[in-house]
């Protein structure tokens, strides 16, 4: 789960780490009498989960009240990159002196967290790592030991940071290292992690994506999900339990098992195919569940044809069977489907489909088969 | 032969008193797998269709002489439950558990990383399959027979699909090793191709990775310098969209790491011949065997 920057930031200072005191709005009204509360200069931020929102033009200063006025109307609405802005982030003016950046990742590769530290903020972290490698200084952290003192400390000094502020820079990385732990994150990135003009170390923006496995221990982090920015079909697909990733094609796809599905997708990719979505109705799908999954598939409208790839595991063909024609009996959908069943129970879930004969139901044998089908009959060539 | 596990697997299953820890539990047994014991805190005493319940798993290991633990919790105890496994000196830890937090999952395989003569095999796993011996988890031992293909993969179902072209080929299993598609797996790809590469039923070798991570990108290296056996791989997901998680939680492409084509070029690159579907990648195989 992506936080938005004003969320990361709450998050950070409820760690203590430092960040400009800031107010949420939705609406012109709410943004200018937050930035009369903050006072001027105040600067208007787009709260949206993609980079590069200063260079759309997603974050402005404000001098004054009328400014305030103009620039959120201006930002609320506008379009970053596909995503639409429906939150704004007003915050205090900062006296910037310089621009470090600081981040912690879950490096898998390790198992441990990767602590960074770079004089060069600001800008791209890819971009400096590719022209300047050594202007990143980075450490592995062991997870039962937690960041020691002296990790900060070396940090800061292999990074080259102005000596007045490696002990406060130190500071910040333990508390940013306590907040990676605590609210179990995944990553933790602070670009510009900004030097004051009084020699303060703040945080200027936050990017931080949590762990979605460990949200049932911290309830106040699952409440910041936000379903205004989530595409209404995977907020649908989200409601009813389902693992669902929107795709831009017109192929809606179903399969059991996520390795499974990502293959499917690729097969009916190779085939010339283009698939609407990633779908994992998982182990040991009950009829119900695949009704269900019919229905959320077929509430995108670029739908042209549905394949169904299944290998029964845990997950019987029979059930599969029954889901799809109780999904037939309730919604009737107009474009075809492919139907590819194997594995447990797959002979009686065979017959039952045969049986039902469902109007635009085309059994296939194998997985390349059904994905060829599929293609053709999304293309109109339907032999 | 077989690896992990097999006629000497002596299983205690950690959750068997639940809906899903019975069924496969019973299930494993009736294939042959020799299930010794089960815990469940507080049910200790009863009994599960003959298997003893133990309320510890030292009480387990004590009374039962118990090898192998097979987790079957619900995510926010599957961590514990692993820890308390290796504390009552279990040498092989199984986790079937889908949805442990990866901070969990992370202090669990730095503590196990410590200690000596202990294997974590997932978790979000479907297990070990050896044909003709022992099932150990959920995979469905019918579509697959005794042979000299030894299968590693981080999927299940993909799996089972690859293993089922095969099985049609003509061509059975020495064992089935499902690694799980979480962030940090306890056991890695060439831990398992390690202990295929020393099993002398094993001729050849089936790799099925996915996106996310560089798992199979240092399998590739492995397999270069330490591997005489021919390994076939498939990698899922090449068309996947960047920064989505593909239903298992590590498979994610983030930015421009982690990506399918970056891993099969790597594969190919020390001369691991990559499958472009299931099907082929079968194919490959079963030609390498044929020939």
């Amino acid at each position: 789960m992506d936080l938005l920057e004003y969320q990361g930031k709450q998050l950070f200072a409820r760690h203590g780490v430092a960040v400009p005191s800031g107010l949420p709005a939705t609406t012109v009204a709410e943004a200018v009498d937050a930035a009369d509360k903050i006072g001027y200069p105040c600067v208007v931020k787009a709260q949206v989960q993609v980079g590069g929102r200063g260079k759309a033009g997603g974050i402005k200063v404000a001098q004054d009240r009328q400014e305030a006025q103009l620039h959120s109307q201006a930002i609320l609405g506008m379009d970053i990159k596909g995503h639409t802005v429906h939150e704004i982030w007003v915050e205090a003016a900062s006296d910037i002196a310089s621009e470090y950046y600081a981040s912690i990742v879950f490096d898998r590769s390790a198992k441990a967290p990767l602590v960074m530290l770079s004089t060069q903020g600001g800008m791209d972290i890819e971009e400096v790592a590719e022209r300047d490698p050594n202007a990143i200084a980075k450490l592995h952290v062991d997870p039962l030991l937690g960041f020691q003192e002296f990790h900060g400390r070396r940090l800061a000094f292999e990074a080259g940071v102005d000596e007045d502020v490696v002990r406060p820079i130190a500071a910040i990385l333990a508390r940013l290292y306590e907040a990676f732990v605590a609210e179990e994150a995944m990553l933790v990135e602070v670009n510009p992690l900004i030097i004051t003009g009084d020699r303060d170390v703040w945080a200027l923006d936050a990017k931080v994506t949590l762990d979605d496995n460990a949200l049932y221990r911290h309830p106040e982090n699952a409440a910041l999900r936000n379903p205004g920015n989530e595409d209404p079909q995977e907020q649908m697909a989200h409601e009813r339990g389902l693992t669902f990733v929107k795709l831009d094609g017109d192929i809606g796809i179903l399969g059991n098992g996520a390795g499974l599905v990502m293959s499917t997708i690729d097969v009916v990719s190779q085939a010339g195919g283009s698939p609407a979505n990633f779908l994992d109705a998982g182990g040991g799908s009950k009829a119900e569940a695949i009704t269900s999954a019919v229905e959320v598939i077929l509430a995108n409208p670029n739908v042209k044809a549905v394949l169904f790839n299944i290998f029964g595991g845990i997950t019987r063909c029979d059930e599969v069977a029954k889901g799809l024609i109780e999904a037939f009996a309730q919604i009737n959908p107009i474009v075809p489907f492919v139907v590819r069943l194997d594995g447990t129970n797959d002979v009686e879930g065979r017959r039952l489909l045969a049986e039902a004969n469902l109007p635009n139901v085309h059994a296939q044998d194998t997985m390349l088969g059904a994905a060829q089908k599929v293609v053709e009959l999304a293309q109109g060539v339907a032999s | 032969m077989s690896v992990l596990v097999g006629k000497d697997t002596r299983l205690c299953v950690s959750g068997i008193t639940g809906r899903e820890g019975t069924f496969h539990a019973l299930n494993n047994r009736n294939y042959g797998t020799n299930v010794v014991a089960g815990v469940t805190p507080g049910k200790g005493g009863q009994d599960v269709e003959g298997i003893p319940v133990f309320d510890t798993f030292h009480a387990a290991v004590a009374d039962s002489g118990a090898n192998t633990a097979m987790i079957f919790v619900p995510p926010r105890f599957a961590a514990d439950s692993i820890l308390e496994a290796q504390d009552a000196g279990i040498e092989l830890i199984i986790a079937i558990t889908e949805g442990i937090p990866a901070h969990d999952e992370l202090r669990v395989f730095n503590h196990l990383s410590h200690q000596s003569g202990v294997r974590l095999i997932g978790p979000n796993c479907p297990g070990i399959l050896s044909p003709g011996k022992a099932n150990v988890g959920i995979i469905p031992a019918s579509f697959f027979k005794e042979g000299n293909v030894g299968v590693v993969s981080r999927s299940g179902t993909l799996t089972y699909q690859i293993g089922n072209e095969l099985a049609r080929a003509g061509f059975g299993n020495s064992s089935i090793v499902g690694i799980g598609g979480d962030p940090v797996p306890g056991s890695s790809f060439i831990d398992i191709i390690a202990l295929f590469e020393a099993d002398p039923e094993t001729e050849l070798i089936v790799m099925s990775g996915e996106i996310g991570g560089s798992a199979e990108e240092e399998a590739a290296e492995y397999i270069a310098a330490n591997v005489t056996k021919p390994v076939v791989a498939y990698i899922a997901g090449f068309t996947a969209p960047p920064g989505k998680t593909m239903g298992h939680a590590g498979a994610i492409v983030s930015g421009t790491a982690g990506t399918a084509v970056a891993k099969a070029e790597a594969l190919e690159a020390k001369g691991v011949r990559v499958g472009r579907t299931p099907t082929e990648t079968a194919e490959i195989a079963a030609q390498i065997l044929s020939a």
